[in-house]
């Protein structure tokens, strides 16, 4: 057997690092597409000018603001792009939407979210309990994934200023229907907010037809740089501002646009746009050929989520008897970038609160891996993950006390 | 993305002593796989009463797998006197360090050691010795506080958060890294009270003494007790006393000796070790061979 054995190599055999690394963590961060550094270099370099300045500089700057958010809202589908307002990012957008409207409406003390949703969410609604005396409904999910409706029609109150409902989850891809939520929202009077920063450029997005009052989207999740957000303002939507100051953004947040930032943005939206199609065909067949290499490859493996209703690029993975950062190192260590939803990977104590919310037993949310893929990902790169992640399984499981006979000391 | 020490990455990538050995003289099991960390480490002695071989199963992160690996290194050669001095610091300095977060990792693998050499001396019948015990009570080394001390002070109080915790205990209140362990003895008890079987909390009901519906007779004493009292108090006690634990006579019954075991060694898991090995053991030595200590729940 070779748990007797003293002495072994975790890395025995298995490929050396490749020069190019394979890069499967597309949830977390995205690469800048060659095409947006092509516009973001010279915003740096030449037109550098503010765009409230009166002057040639400030023009030209703020031509590109200009054409941004038109691109921003095609891909949204606002009706106008005075809709969008530019924010430094996904958190930012979630914490102006929700916030701004919770100031908006004095009256109304209530939110509703799910357990589920980004730490951006969950975080700013602790401390709206904790500090600002607001109350919050935390809707569940089941095994799957899925939200109940009929518990957040019953959730949401007269005095509900706003439901901010994620539009696909981060770690395990699963999807909301943000049309069936927006009309019970809508039903009841309450302001409703998307956040949208994983589906934006991986599921069709159309706001103006959608009901839909506010949705956030960050610029480093759709290959576009960090640093850069927008959120989507329904027109008639009262808000108040999280940063105040200068008149930029119509009043809707001061402080001189990130105007690189912004520029890159509106070219990522295009090319997300463009590029719909082939996330959801390309993309998926081939996060679909690593999901099944995987599951036909390795014994003891539990797919997290609901199969069918799911980002077309993220794969949640579940290893039973391991713990998910030594497959990181170890994947690491050959060249793959992947996530876990692992404690010791957060420096926390608890693991994935999604997967917790989905009543995953801790046997199993301890070594969950999320692989998520980009139009820059290849299908020699699946192939690769398939033939090297078995073995990195079969050598951590010969270091584990546990097994399918001993779950437990 | 940690900054491990080459050596941590070494340990986890070529881990020493992978497996389990036959016919061990000890085994030792922490942690669980709801707490994201287990070890279970195993050792043989060679006749020279010093560590021939120990080796190692570890379901953990990085660092644990390293800090597990190391360990069975540094103990090989030792006797367990020697071996008991390893500290959890000892532990990540031999990996040249571990980030901050990750010193729970050191943390287990001492215990793991610990609870090995215990089941070493259960299994031999012997007493454990008391620097073992202490190292085994305390849970917060900043501010001295022993599991049993938060143990407790989560039953009583059902306490749920680990600030809770600290405020009642002050455990957790220095460098947090026993945060990991208290989160762990939060979610144990809960557990054991969701399974109805944890005491009262308290307040709400009188605490009863483990004895017979009717107590014996207070006539004529064992004249054993007066013998087995003075052991207790001159010699036992003093020792517990010295890892912040205690022990108290209850009273004798035929062959039958009723402790009570407070402070740091109630309900602390080496307890039993406590009376069986070490109690036990003197009184045997110094009264009678005869002679069984039960130990009384307080």
């Amino acid at each position: 057997m070779s748990a007797q054995s003293r002495k072994f190599n975790l890395t025995d055999g298995l490929p050396d690092k490749p020069e190019k690394g394979i890069y499967f963590d597309n949830n977390a961060t995205t690469q800048v597409a060659p095409e947006v550094a092509e516009k973001v270099i010279p915003m740096l370099r030449s037109n550098f000018g503010n765009p409230s300045s009166m002057h040639g500089f400030g023009a030209a700057a703020g031509a590109e603001v200009a054409a941004a958010r038109d691109k921003v809202a095609a891909l949204v589908g606002a009706a106008a792009a005075g809709e969008i307002v530019f924010t430094s990012g996904g958190s930012e957008s979630d914490n102006l939407a929700i916030v701004g409207a919770l100031h908006a409406q004095p009256d109304k003390r209530h939110v509703v979210t799910t357990q589920v949703e980004h730490p951006a969410v969950l975080g700013l609604c602790r401390e709206l309990e904790k500090r600002h005396g607001h109350e919050v409904t935390y809707l569940g999910v089941d095994k799957s994934g899925a939200l109940d409706l009929d518990e957040l029609r019953a959730a949401v109150r007269d005095d509900t200023a706003i439901v901010s409902i994620m539009m696909a989850n981060n770690e395990t891809g699963v999807i909301f229907d943000s049309n069936a939520i927006g009309k019970i929202v809508k039903s009841k009077g309450a302001l409703f907010h998307v956040d949208a920063v994983q589906a934006a450029g991986k599921l069709p997005l159309d706001v103006k037809k959608s009901p839909i009052d506010l949705l956030s989207i960050s610029g480093h999740k759709l290959h576009a740089p960090k640093g850069v957000g927008a959120l989507y303002v329904r027109r008639g939507t009262k808000l108040r501002p999280l940063i105040t100051g200068g008149h930029q953004e119509r009043g809707r947040r001061a402080g001189t646009e990130n105007t690189p930032g912004i520029a890159g943005l509106g070219v990522a939206c295009d090319l997300a746009a463009e590029g719909l199609d082939h996330e959801n065909t390309v993309v998926r067949a081939l996060r679909d050929r690593l999901q099944d290499g995987l599951l036909q490859a390795i014994p003891d493996v539990h797919l997290n989520g609901d199969r069918e209703r799911r980002l077309p690029n993220t794969c949640n993975l579940s290893f039973q008897y391991i713990e998910g950062e030594g497959i990181l190192l170890l994947l690491d260590r050959v060249g793959v970038a992947a996530s876990s939803g692992s404690a010791c990977t957060s420096g926390s104590l608890e693991p994935s609160h999604v997967l917790r919310a989905m009543g995953l037993p801790f046997t199993l949310t301890h070594g969950s891996i999320r692989f998520s893929l980009s139009r820059y990902n290849t299908q020699d790169e699946v192939d690769y993950v398939v033939q090297v992640l078995p073995p990195i399984i079969e050598r951590l499981r010969m270091i584990t006390p546990f097994n399918a006979e001993r779950a437990t000391f | 993305m940690w900054n491990y020490s080459e050596k941590v990455f070494d340990h986890f990538m070529n881990p020493r002593n992978v497996g389990e050995i036959e016919n061990p003289d000890g085994v030792g099991e922490v942690g669980s796989m709801a707490c994201g960390d287990a070890l279970r480490l195993s050792f043989k002695l060679d006749d020279q009463a010093r560590i021939a071989e120990c080796r190692f199963q570890t379901f953990g992160c990085g660092s644990a797998i390293a800090s597990s690996s190391v360990l069975t290194e540094m103990v090989k050669g030792k006797t367990l006197e020697e071996a008991a001095r390893i500290t959890n610091e000892d532990i990540a300095d031999a990996l040249d360090g571990l980030p901050r977060e990750k010193m729970h990792c050191s943390v287990m693998g001492r215990e793991a050691l610990e609870a090995a050499m215990i089941d070493y001396y259960k299994r031999l019948g012997k007493g454990v010795p008391c620097d073992l015990l202490h190292r085994e009570t305390i849970l917060c080394h900043c501010l001295q506080v022993s599991k049993d001390t938060v143990r407790q002070a989560i039953l009583d109080h059902r306490l749920q958060e680990i600030e809770d915790v600290t405020h009642y205990t002050k455990a957790g209140g220095g460098c947090t890294d026993c945060h990991h362990d208290i989160a762990d003895m939060l979610r144990d008890c809960w557990d054991q009270i969701e399974r109805g079987e944890a005491p009262p909390p308290k307040g709400l009901v009188e605490l009863t003494e483990l004895s017979p519906a009717t107590p014996a007779p207070a006539t004529e004493e064992d004249p054993r007790a007066a013998r087995i009292r003075e052991l207790l108090e001159e010699d036992i006690a003093p020792a517990l006393r010295n890892d912040g634990g205690d022990i108290e006579f209850v009273r004798m019954q035929g062959d039958s000796v009723f402790v009570r075991l407070t402070g740091a060694c109630a309900a602390c898991r080496a307890s039993d070790a406590t009376i069986k090995g070490y109690v036990e053991s003197r009184l045997h030595e110094f009264v009678d061979e005869k002679l069984e200590v039960i130990e009384v729940n307080s």
